[in-house]
């Protein structure tokens, strides 16, 4: 019997290198327990009737374009589009054997942070699912966290891999800007988008990494990355890790939250780290005001395409405009509409100075003030969430709100920086996220700090109602 | 009386000859099938990431260095946002600020003394594919009853010069393209044919008295595709400005649509052409370094420039067959050629090209020869030989020997054999059947196989039968 609950991607393989399961055993376990209980949670948007490979199977969060499969980006504008070519990462699963499950829910065009946006209704999440998994890659956190997904690839603008990571007591890992292939996933803001892994151990993060990771010629933003390395040691002995002050005393950090942080430095320093702190003043002051200007302004050229002419949604009219104009009203939700005139106004003539040519200036100032951090430390510290898991509905009615939720995630993303969340405790029975950036290309890093911080902290991935 | 003065700014796009589209591997075929060089990066598909044509970018450093211009260590793309059925991602990929060359100068002589032509950019976009109106009036999307768009051309590398506002008169800014569009032939960078689309010019004008300094609102040509007809365009343009203004009215900002096949002016809706484009840098394309490496290679590409050549060979010839040469690139047989530098021009110019013989495949010296002996040569026979001129092997030879006999010391005792011979014939011509003469040319040729110069017989035979 097939415990898709407690099972990491590395065991699965294990098993089937071992032959102690077959490839179709194993997919039948994740199909059950997706019949079991994907009702509730909603991970999948689209499931694949016979598997296209035979190792350990893989979700797939529904931005990631898929050969044959539809790939809607949670969007109304993209339902039934089937995509004729693979994206890259998609490919590389593949090459590597791994057997697309499914596609998982998302907010549409990965646009928020809770997967309430989706235009084909929220994910829960399996701690409790009268709350949200988080988002925009909810889907794929949700789905690995309940069982239904060994391990997942979700996407990362703002936080989309890191934050549902932390809300689902997962790993998740946002790669460095230009490790991997954005080549066949629909684009949310260029400078920012990369794809990671979602997944249940550090280890088995390294594992999926080092699938999807490394230069692609169909994506010229990407580049060579350091072979991975598996992370063994358990201890943190001359690693110096740096608290960034201005992101742990931030407002509208949780007591519960700040708790299991604490208690997660004071494992570090048990595990021979050098704790000290550090300052990110003004990445923590203007990210969030600069994402919210970048990230629009280029989302706003991005959904450009969705015009009604070529495939997805086409509403007619009249006209061409009209038809185009139409199309877009009735095909896009309220978070890419409210997107799109956000940025179509930063790059509109006589603001585009004032708004995204000065947040791309505060951009490099974030830049230099992680590298100036660096210069000190080996890796940063925060919370992931500045919360638990809210309920559903809490924040849909304010979307400042709602952004507020990547405060701690976006400076790192703004600077093309490695994230990783790893699961540090639990506060009122909801998982606590510990974020750990690195400098670019550092993700071993990460992953050995990340797995040192992970077996002290033995934290148990399955939600607590489903053990 | 007022003396007006034009003032004229071109804007040329040139379709540059690569074996793939600018940022996918497409083939270009413009003239295939519609859409069948199509693929989802030209069709927009969502996911697909542009990926530059080095070569494309190799050819427009080489035209930058001919144009004298700056060629940038770092140049950027931008994205050109519109909404278009042609435009598929819904912003077009081009360059703004920061384009690959920049600052140049243009020589273009003139009989009265050099003429210096502001470059003020070149730059590399893509073009955009081909939209068929299908009913309704005038070819525009407008009134339509739908459109057909081809994408062959969607993505093709497409390379924009803008001068500055430096041209004076219709003439200047004709004489300013042949010379640009000769360079460009040379470079071997594009066909550059306006006939077939791969060279296209829009023109600004204005008009101010002479002696002003400041410029005057200007409108925009569109679409100055014919060689024949550009000055025409332009003139009736500046003739319509001067009326304007003298009639004490106002020229307004407008755009006319020129229609090569009429030379007529239709003015464009002006509600097209307000357009906010949004411009903002590429986030898919990482900036375009043309190295060291490359910009020398192109320069070694760049050969004399045609406009010097123009000046070298006016000291030999006058300016305006000089530059009829040059700019139907056939100066360089010309200067291959030995013999009397104006009977070389004429028969390079006006025998060579009335035949259609490329210049290329000429010998230059067998085309010597036949100058040299053309006084002598019957006009048939040199007629023959330069039809030939371009055959590969082509001797001057055989023609030669068939230098006509003009000898009067052998024509005369065979001319005098003839008379002898045909006494009633003598008789009749006498009488005053002054048609026979024919007669007689015919018989001198005869007995000569057809070699004798029948300007020397004729004068012979009417000597000799007046006598």
């Amino acid at each position: 019997m097939i415990d898709t609950l407690r099972l990491t991607a590395e065991r699965a393989i294990g098993l089937l290198e071992r032959k102690e399961v077959s490839a179709r055993e194993l997919w039948d376990a994740y199909r059950a327990a997706i019949a079991e209980r994907d009702d509730e949670l909603h991970c999948y948007l689209t499931l694949v009737d016979e598997p296209n490979g035979e190792g350990v199977p893989i979700a797939l969060k529904d931005v990631i374009g898929t050969k044959g499969i539809e790939t809607t980006a949670g969007s109304k504008i993209l339902k039934g589009f089937v995509p004729v070519y693979d994206s890259t990462v998609a490919q590389r699963c593949k090459d590597a054997g791994l057997a697309t499950l499914g596609k998982t829910n998302t907010d549409e065009f990965a646009m928020g942070s809770s997967t309430e946006n989706s235009a084909f209704g929220p994910s829960r999440n399996p701690w409790d699912p009268s709350r949200v998994p988080g988002g925009s890659g909810g889907g794929s956190a949700a789905a690995v966290a309940g069982g239904l997904a060994p391990w997942a690839l979700g996407s990362d603008t703002g936080g989309s891999i890191k934050q549902p990571a932390a809300l689902c007591g997962i790993v998740g890992l946002r790669p460095t800007y230009g490790a991997v292939s954005r080549y066949g996933i629909v684009a949310f803001a260029s400078s920012l988008d990369q794809v990671g892994p979602t997944t249940k151990t550090v280890r088995d993060c390294a594992l999926l990494y080092r699938i999807i990771a490394g230069r692609d010629p169909n994506d010229s933003t990407t580049a060579d990355v350091p072979e991975v390395e598996l992370p063994e040691r358990e201890d943190l002995k001359g690693v110096r890790v740096g608290v960034p002050r201005q992101m742990v005393e931030a407002e509208g950090i949780e007591p519960g939250v700040r708790d299991a942080f604490e208690h997660t430095l004071e494992l570090a320093r048990e595990l021979g780290a050098e704790v000290g702190d550090c300052e990110l003043p003004l990445s923590v002051e203007y990210g969030l005001p600069c994402y919210y200007l970048v990230a629009p302004a280029e989302a706003s050229s991005n959904l450009s395409r969705y015009d009604g002419v070529r495939y997805g949604l086409r509403v007619p009219d009249a006209g061409y405009h009209e038809m185009v104009m139409r199309t877009r009203d009735e095909g896009f939700g309220d978070e890419p509409k409210r997107r799109i005139m956000l940025g179509t106004y930063a790059l509109s003539a006589g603001y585009y100075e004032a708004y995204y040519g000065q947040a791309q200036k505060v951009r490099t100032v974030i830049r230099q003030e992680h590298g100036d951090a660096f210069e000190r430390f080996d890796v940063l510290v925060s919370p992931t969430s500045p919360t638990v898991a809210f309920e559903l509905g809490a924040k849909t009615q304010d979307p400042l709100a709602m952004y507020a939720n990547d405060l701690l995630t976006i400076p790192s993303c703004m600077a093309g920086l490695p994230g990783l969340n790893v699961p540090c405790g639990l506060s009122d029975g909801l998982p606590v996220g510990l974020q750990l950036i690195g400098p670019q290309f550092a993700e071993n890093a990460l992953f050995a700090a990340g797995h040192a911080l992970e077996k002290a902290i033995g934290f148990d991935y399955v939600p607590e109602r489903l053990r | 009386m007022t003396e007006w003065e034009p003032v004229i700014g071109l804007e040329i796009h040139v379709h540059l000859k690569t074996r793939t589209k600018m940022f996918c591997a497409c083939e270009v075929a413009y003239l295939d099938p519609p859409n069948s060089h199509t693929c989802p990066v030209c069709l927009a598909h969502p996911g697909a990431l542009p990926v530059p044509n080095l070569l494309a970018i190799e050819q427009t450093v080489k035209l930058g260095l001919a144009l004298g211009c700056e060629i940038a260590t770092r140049a950027l793309f931008h994205r050109k946002n519109y909404f278009y059925p042609d435009n598929p991602k819904g912003y077009q990929i081009s360059q703004y600020d920061v384009p690959l060359c920049a600052r140049g100068v243009f020589v273009v002589p003139r009989p009265d003394g050099d003429h210096e032509v502001g470059i003020t950019r070149a730059h590399l976009e893509e073009d955009a594919a081909k939209n068929v109106h299908v009913g309704g009036a005038g070819g525009r999307i407008g009134g339509s009853a739908h459109t057909n768009v081809d994408f062959n051309r969607g993505g093709t590398p497409l390379l924009e010069i803008v001068t500055e506002p430096d041209l004076r008169s219709a003439d200047d800014a004709k004489r300013f393209l042949q010379l640009l569009r000769q360079t460009i032939v040379e470079l071997g960078i594009s066909d550059a044919e306006m006939e077939k689309g791969t060279l296209r010019a829009d023109a600004n004008v204005s008009v101010r008295e002479r002696g002003e300094t400041g410029y005057r609102t200007r409108t925009e040509l569109k679409n100055m595709n014919s060689f024949s007809f550009i000055a025409r365009g332009m003139e009736a343009e500046i003739e319509r400005q001067i009326r304007v203004w003298e009639s004490g009215g106002e020229v307004v900002q407008q755009t006319f649509d020129f229609d090569a096949a009429s030379g007529t002016l239709t003015p464009r809706r002006s509600k097209e052409e307000a357009e906010d484009y949004r411009y903002f840098p590429e986030p898919d394309l990482v900036p375009v370094e043309p190295g060291e490496e490359l910009v020398e290679h192109a320069r070694a590409a760049v050969r004399e420039l045609p406009g010097t050549r123009l000046r070298r060979l006016e000291a030999e010839l006058d300016f305006d067959l000089a530059e009829g040469l040059v700019t139907s690139g056939r100066d360089d047989l010309y200067e291959r050629t030995p013999g009397d530098r104006r009977a070389v021009a004429n028969v390079v110019m006006n025998e060579l090209a009335g035949a259609r013989i490329d210049p290329v495949a000429v010998d230059g010296d067998e085309l010597g020869k036949l100058v040299e002996a053309r006084a002598s040569l019957r006009r048939a026979v040199f007629a023959e030989a330069i039809a030939r001129s371009g055959d590969e092997g082509f001797s001057a030879e055989p023609y030669l020997a068939e230098v006509a006999v003009t000898d009067v010391s052998e024509l005369g005792p065979l001319i005098d054999t003839i008379l002898a011979a045909n006494p009633g014939q003598v008789a009749a011509f006498r009488g005053g059947k002054q048609g026979l003469l024919g007669f007689f040319v015919g018989q001198v040729m005869k007995e000569t196989g057809g070699r004798a110069d029948p300007r020397a017989v004729n004068e012979l035979l009417r000597e000799k039968l007046a006598g």
